[in-house]
């Protein structure tokens, strides 16, 4: 695990400067993902944005930061623009930004207060905002969830943090009923724009009911956007337009994240909450994964890579809706589909994506959708029990030569 | 010789059987009598204090509220003439007399200015604060007003029980009938800036707080001229513009709600409260102690109101909680016990709640009071309670019926006009009803719309995502 590390914290160190246009977009900043491997050269058109499928949207978002393949590798360049952090720090940069741009956003859950938050995202924030913005509740996840609703009804910007995913169970009534469903009931009158977020996934050894994957539970909820952060970057950039959106928006970190290195822009920047990303471009066969497998994913690749594979890479990053139209395109290419999850086999994300692809994309497909989650168990404790709960980087790279056959 | 007997003499029981007796002499002596003879006026007038006062004990309200205080206020020769005018037709020509001079001087519905004090029903009884008086000022135009809002709420609540048996109205349907002094009570202590969050017996609020007859019969209905668009039914009304945040289905969830309103209420400085409203069932969740004990914490302006109607569906309340003093279970957080069926002590109880929750913080109202209904249309009402309660607290403490008696106490209107109150009540309902029922039924697009806002990239679609189905506002 450690190794995975490492390899992406030197990939990240060798990134290159980006061809920021910045002339053209204060805001936005394209960052192309290519930058995690030295191999590749920063590409990006002039400044051209991305034509607007959709229709309508915002001037200032960064929308798919699609990466050319190159063939030569490039040296690191000298100057490193942006400045590196680690991913809570991350976070935290983008929750103080928008605490500064408006006086309406407070945090609310235990701890993130005087202590500075369980994982240290809400550091220095009690301090320089007060008490009542950065509030310190009592350990009553329906209820103070339900508060945050209740804020957000009367036109405050909450963010709720849970301490760790598994402990919003207790306030799915809330979640469900009054965050999702409001704005419908009401007919429109109300608008939720709470942020609901903390880390979950499987841990070191945290036991069962620490180790939980609430995606799983939340994405049939109506109303709700869910989306999974994975790197510096995308957490920054995807926690300010979960802040700024008007819709209530589930940010799924991961535990085992929050140490990840990464150099990030130095200028303003706020991602697309629907946009996927693509991680690697590539040729043979699509893998869809988020959060944590990401990792896992990218260390597969490189001896997929050495095997003379060709995997394309794509970080889903918004798991309610899908980005079916990034999945989409590369489906189109590849003609296979290999996903990687971490929720259980049974109803996770997984089931839900190769549902949907099949739906859509049935024709374009090779051969059957392979979907690799985790073991319908409880987390044990036991680490090497652990370890085969969740997906590891060999499975995945059978799971490839098996789907390429 | 009668007629130089001081009236307070006869009020004694003794004396009062003997002119019982003395005065039915005069009376049948007076029926019998010759009305050809020129004197008979003069029997008459001595008789007729003991007829008046006959009559007067015979038909004096036994219930508590109209206590000889405010019975006292007007001269007793016009009550005795309000009263009189009740009874036989021998005093005809008196009463057409004085009916007019009694035209001239009855304040009507527009007067503003005359204060009239009125006393609740029972006292205020306080846990960890000091009960606000019993005496609360009103005027005959806020009387004037209960009656008719009250009126109303009535009307539309018994319309929506017959709209909801000729399937109209499907699903849920919580009625508020016999619990309408609550809602009155507390608008006329409040502003339309405080917020009310309720659970989902919620349309006699919602009219409280402005919401019109043709909004509620067509959400009702789920037709698109409702509150909600027709997407909410009878559990979710919400009205944005008056600060009432609806309308909820499960039992309890808008307490913390309620508390956030209070949140965000503090957060922005303002001088509102919130009125947090759930039921005696409701007062059992664990949500609500939580969200108590945090907006006592943080001195959050909220006030919880517990609307005890005794039954929790159909369980009582002795078979539910442990510890039914409602008001009491807040511990450290004062609370205060009302009689939520006499409209001037729910508005005491609120004004002074306000008061303390901007002060000090959150305090929990409980209101006694009753529901005629069933707890939903689909129960009948009558398995857990027997017909001799609901009737009993029909005859006794129904709402407007306290209002209707203050109202001829006060001299300020005649049954005539109260009658035809309540009849423009009946009329306007229908007419809403038949407006509502012309109002379409929801455009299919309309599945798909208020699901998200826009935003970053945000559509609305089907499942099969082939086609955008809806814009987004």
């Amino acid at each position: 695990m450690a190794s995975i590390f490492q390899g992406v914290g030197a990939a990240t160190s060798l990134s290159s400067s980006t061809s920021i246009d910045t002339k053209k977009f204060h805001f936005c900043s394209r960052r192309s993902r290519s930058e995690r491997k030295a191999s590749f050269v920063v590409v990006r058109s002039g400044g051209a944005k991305v034509e607007n499928r959709i229709g309508g949207r915002a001037e200032q978002l960064v929308t798919n930061a699609v990466a050319a393949k190159a063939d030569t590798p490039t040296a690191a360049t000298v100057s490193k623009p942006g400045h590196e952090l680690l991913l809570f720090e991350a976070l935290r940069e983008g929750l103080e930004e928008e605490m500064e741009r408006d006086a309406r956003v407070c945090v609310m859950g235990e701890d993130v207060g005087h202590y500075g938050g369980s994982y240290k995202v809400t550091r220095g924030l009690a301090e320089k905002y007060g008490d009542l913005r950065v509030l310190d509740t009592p350990i009553a996840e329906n209820s103070f969830t339900g508060m945050g609703i209740g804020a957000a009804m009367m036109g405050l910007r909450p963010i709720i943090e849970g301490m760790n995913m598994g402990f919003l169970l207790l306030a799915f009534n809330q979640i469900s009923n009054n965050c999702g469903m409001l704005h419908y009931t009401s007919g429109g009158q109300f608008k939720i724009p709470v942020v609901i977020r903390g880390p979950g996934g499987v841990g070191r050894q945290l036991g069962a009911e620490h180790s939980q994957r609430l995606e799983s539970y939340f994405q049939s909820i109506p109303g709700i956007q869910m989306v999974a952060c994975s790197t510096p970057y995308n957490a920054k950039g995807l926690m300010k337009a979960a802040i700024r959106s008007d819709n209530p928006v589930i940010l799924f970190e991961h535990v085992l994240l929050y140490n990840l290195k990464e150099r990030i822009p130095d200028e303003e920047y706020v991602l697309n909450l629907e946009e996927a990303e693509m991680v690697r471009p590539g040729e043979h066969v699509t893998i869809l994964t988020y959060s944590r497998m990401r990792y896992h994913v990218m260390q597969a690749a490189k001896t997929l890579v050495n095997k003379g594979y060709d995997p394309e890479v794509i970080d889903i990053r918004s798991l309610k809706p899908f980005d079916l139209y990034t999945i989409g395109n590369s489906i189109k290419k590849t003609h296979r589909v290999l996903i990687v999850e971490e929720c259980m086999r049974t109803g996770g994300i997984g089931a839900s994506l190769t549902a949907a692809i099949t739906e859509n994309f049935h024709d374009y497909l090779d051969a059957p959708i392979v979907c690799l989650s985790s073991q319908d168990v409880p987390t044990p404790y036991a680490g090497t029990l652990e370890e085969w709960t969740v997906v590891q980087p060999p499975q995945i790279v059978a799971a490839v030569e098996q789907l390429c056959r | 010789m009668w007629k130089h007997l001081p009236l307070w003499k006869l009020l004694s029981t003794v004396e009062l059987s003997t002119s019982i007796t003395k005065s039915k002499a005069i009376f049948s002596s007076a029926l019998n009598f010759d009305y050809s003879k020129p004197h008979y006026i003069k029997f008459f007038s001595s008789g007729l204090y003991f007829i008046i006062l006959f009559l007067f004990l015979f038909f004096s309200d036994p219930s508590p509220n109209l206590t000889f205080q405010s019975l006292q206020q007007p001269k007793t020769t016009t009550d005795a003439m309000a009263l009189a005018r009740r009874s036989s037709g021998l005093l005809k020509p008196l009463s057409t007399a004085s009916s007019s001079s009694l035209l001239q001087r009855r304040p009507f519905s527009t007067d503003d200015t005359t204060t009239i004090t009125v006393e609740t029903s029972v006292p205020f009884t306080g846990h960890n604060c000091d009960p606000p008086s019993r005496s609360v000022d009103t005027t005959p135009k806020e009387l004037m007003t209960f009656f008719t809002d009250m009126a109303f709420m009535r009307r539309m609540e018994i319309a929506a029980d017959s709209l909801y048996k000729s399937k109209l109205i499907r699903g849920f349907c919580h009625l508020y009938d016999g619990q309408e002094a609550v809602s009155i009570g507390m608008e006329a202590a409040i502003t339309k800036k405080d917020c009310i969050i309720t659970a989902y017996r919620d349309h006699c609020i919602f009219l409280g707080r402005g919401g019109t007859l043709l909004e509620s019969f067509a959400e009702l209905m789920g037709r698109q001229a409702g509150c909600s668009r027709g997407k909410g039914g009878s559990m979710h009304f919400y009205k944005k513009d008056a600060c009432f945040f609806g309308g909820h289905g499960i039992v309890g969830a808008q307490v913390p709600l309620g508390c956030g309103l209070a949140f965000a209420q503090k957060y922005r400085k303002e001088d509102h409260v919130t009125f947090t409203m759930y039921g005696d069932g409701a007062a059992n969740q664990g949500q609500l102690f939580e969200a108590l004990n945090m907006a006592a914490l943080w001195d959050l302006p909220a006030i919880l109101v517990c609307e005890n109607n005794h039954y929790g569906m159909g369980t009582a309340e002795w078979r539910a909680a442990k510890s039914p003093a409602y008001y009491k279970r807040g511990d450290y957080v004062p609370g205060l016990k009302v009689d939520g069926m006499d409209a001037f002590a729910v508005k005491q109880a609120c004004k002074f709640a306000k008061e303390h929750a901007l002060k000090n913080g959150p305090i929990i109202l409980e209101m006694d009071t009753y529901r005629y209904h069933g707890h939903s249309m689909s129960d009948p009402g009558s398995t857990y309670r027997t017909r001799d309660e609901i009737s009993g607290v029909r005859q006794e403490r129904d709402p407007i019926e306290r209002i209707r008696k203050l109202i001829f106490a006060h001299d300020l209107a005649t049954e005539k006009e109260l009658k035809d109150i309540e009849k423009q009540a009946r009329k306007e309902v229908d007419e809403a009803i038949a407006q509502a029922k012309e109002s379409p039924m929801p455009d299919e697009s309309e599945l798909f719309t208020n699901v998200y806002r826009k935003g970053y990239g945000v559509e609305s679609f089907g499942t099969d995502r082939k086609e955008l189905r809806a814009t987004l506002p």
